[in-house]
């Protein structure tokens, strides 16, 4: 055995022990998460000049930020978990930087029926229905057309900030932002002719359970892909290889993983997704929301961070909307009495994270931090108390709710700094 | 670029002339670039797997409540949904009552199409095992279930014909998409009122 082999088995035996401390009762070993990545892990030494790591860079073994893991995915209470049970985990939004987030580090929920693992020289995308001429593609067809790659969110419809949540992964960690290449839908189904009377699409998966989804044909033209690429590489398995569909700004759900089937059709499928869940809070299911609403979230100082001392600080958080490019984002430090405009960072791009900052000093008050977005189409992200309105309930009655009643919960989000420096969340039943 | 070495692969060179033959046999316009081939008959058929709310793809077969008591215990249904299809740990397949139902999962009576539980049936159950079901035992199921929720008589018989003509009840809850939105518009809904 080489001294690298070595070294490399050494490295994964010790992970493989600190990750057994955290193993859940599903069997799921899990790596310890620090919030701030800065914990050094104890007898993990990788060589960073071992050929694996100059071959696949690795990240430095004192940054240890994981996925977060959810625990109980739609079995809210204690009842038995099925099996197999396959958890959900969050996006670690506190310590990401920027407006991409890593593909390792991409939120994944729902994956009932499992990961699936596709040969994508096997891998067939069958285009059929209304049209004149049904096609199938491979994944090398579909690199020959000219390609698109933007940057876009997405961001789950559950994605939903409770009052027991206790830092900021665990109100928005159903979120990303990547870099997605692909083919624009539209070109696809040029090839094979739309029939008149079409209206809508069902995207259908190749997972065990073959999710499906309806999607309406003006945003299918608009600008959906069939996307092969995540941040400049191939898309990871959890996140659809080898293909996805991306519908930009519209609930996470639409974003078919693992894409086979496009079927063209003249109505919307009513598909599990669309019709057996997400009743909203009026006790009439509402399937057809379609673009998530304009939202921002600060991201430091947020829940659990704490302000060592008096001074300057630098508020910056993410902001974003289903209905185009953010167009201003508001910072209050008082509790909502005065806002300032916060400068956003880079150029706004549409239906993607923005990132905004605002220097602020602090002198040792009490403070709340909240901000609030405004995108290209004036839509203003509501405060608890108007989006509670629009539902006919209290704002009370709507935290305590909340946590399950409602999708599309885009309201502002308040963090409490304590005269000691200490940051919680200011949502209050 | 990885596209140029497989290009010349031999499958692909035949596949594009393919594309080639079949776009000009349709008479299609010169822009198109010809990528990819025509779906045969059978590639279309076992691709047509996705049953709509009127019910156009359901296959041929059927089934009663009765039989499908009988799949329910053989499948291992009662596994997730238990015995009496209420106890758990998955969720319950039969609710009377709106209060205190769960708005992440709520019951096939309150699913807008009868077709649409044939669908999800065959599609997705059982749940480790999905895609065993026949088409008889995805009938048969589904009219356990319409029957347990009071909607069926337990003899009668569902398949292509009577499915879709089984009336739900709470249909009426069921909100239809906006018919005229259009990417750019603000959203009809969940917006707050000033």
């Amino acid at each position: 055995m080489s001294a690298k082999q070595s070294s490399r088995r050494k490295f994964l035996r010790n992970s493989a022990a600190l990750a057994g401390l955290a193993a859940t009762p599903a069997g799921l070993a899990v790596a310890p998460r620090t919030a701030s990545g800065q914990t050094r892990v104890a007898g993990a030494v990788p060589d960073m000049n071992a050929m694996e790591y100059v071959l696949y860079g690795a990240r430095s073994r004192f940054v240890t930020t994981t996925r977060i893991l959810e625990g109980h995915g739609h079995y809210e209470d204690d009842r038995p978990k099925p099996n197999p049970y396959r958890p959900s985990a969050g996006t670690p939004i506190r310590d990401l930087v920027g407006i991409i987030t890593p593909s390792s580090l991409h939120f994944a929920t729902q994956h009932h029926y499992g990961i699936p693992e596709i040969n994508p020289s096997e891998h067939r995308l069958t285009i059929h229905g209304m049209v004149d001429r049904p096609m199938v593609f491979t994944v090398d067809d579909l690199k020959r057309f000219p390609a698109s790659s933007k940057i876009y969110f997405l961001e789950c419809l559950g994605n939903r900030a409770r009052p027991t949540d206790k830092n900021v992964n665990e109100t928005n960690g159903r979120m990303a932002c990547s870099e997605w290449t692909g083919v624009p839908l539209s070109m696809l189904l040029k090839e094979a002719g739309v029939k008149n009377g079409a209206s809508w699409i069902v995207a259908e998966a190749a997972e065990a359970g073959h999710h499906t989804k309806s999607v309406p044909m003006a945003k299918v033209m608009d600008d959906v892909l069939v996307a092969y690429g995540q941040n400049g590489e191939p898309i990871r398995p959890d996140h659809g290889f080898p293909l996805r569909l991306l519908v930009p700004g519209f609930e996470g759900i639409y974003n078919v993983k693992w894409l086979k089937t496009i079927k063209v059709v003249d109505q919307p499928y009513k598909t599990f997704q669309e019709r057996s869940r997400f009743m909203g809070a009026d006790r009439r299911s509402r399937h057809f929301i379609y673009e998530l609403g304009p939202k921002s979230v600060i991201t430091f100082p947020s829940g659990e961070d704490h302000l060592p001392e008096h001074g300057t600080y630098t508020i910056t958080g993410l902001a974003w909307s289903g209905g185009g490019a953010v167009r201003r984002v508001e910072v209050s430090t008082d509790g909502g009495q005065t806002w300032t405009d916060a400068k956003l960072r880079g150029p706004a791009l549409k239906r993607a994270f923005t990132r905004f900052d605002l220097v602020w000093k602090w002198k040792g008050e009490e403070a709340v931090l909240q901000s609030r977005c405004t995108d290209e189409l004036d839509q203003v992200q509501p405060s608890v108390a108007e989006f509670a309105r629009f539902w006919n309930k209290t704002e009370s009655e709507f935290l305590r709710t909340g946590a399950t009643s409602f999708g599309h919960v885009n309201i502002i989000q308040p963090w409490k700094v304590a005269t000691n420096g200490l940051v919680q969340n200011g949502l209050e039943t | 670029m990885a596209w140029c070495r497989t290009a010349w692969r031999p499958s692909l060179l035949v596949a594009l002339l393919m594309a080639v033959v079949t776009g000009t046999a349709a008479g299609q316009e010169e822009s198109l670039f010809g990528f990819g081939r025509a779906a045969t008959p059978r590639e279309v058929r076992e691709a047509d797997t996705t049953v709509g709310p009127e019910g156009k793809e359901l296959p041929p077969g059927s089934g009663n409540a009765v039989q499908g008591a009988a799949v329910f215990a053989q499948r291992g249904c009662p596994l997730c949904h238990g015995p009496n299809l209420v106890e758990g740990p998955g969720p319950k397949l039969v609710v009377e009552a709106l209060e205190g139902l769960s708005t992440t999962y709520y019951p096939v009576s309150y699913w807008p199409d009868a077709p649409l539980i044939f669908d999800f049936i065959r599609r997705a159950m059982p749940y480790d095992r999905a895609g065993i079901l026949s088409d008889d035992e995805s009938y048969a199921l589904t009219a356990l279930l319409l029957h347990r929720n009071g909607l069926i008589e337990e003899e009668d018989v569902m398949d292509a014909d009577s499915l879709p003509r089984v009336v739900m009840p709470h249909r009426s809850r069921y909100t239809e998409p906006p018919a005229d939105w259009q990417p750019g518009r603000p959203r009809p809904w969940t917006t707050p009122v000033p």
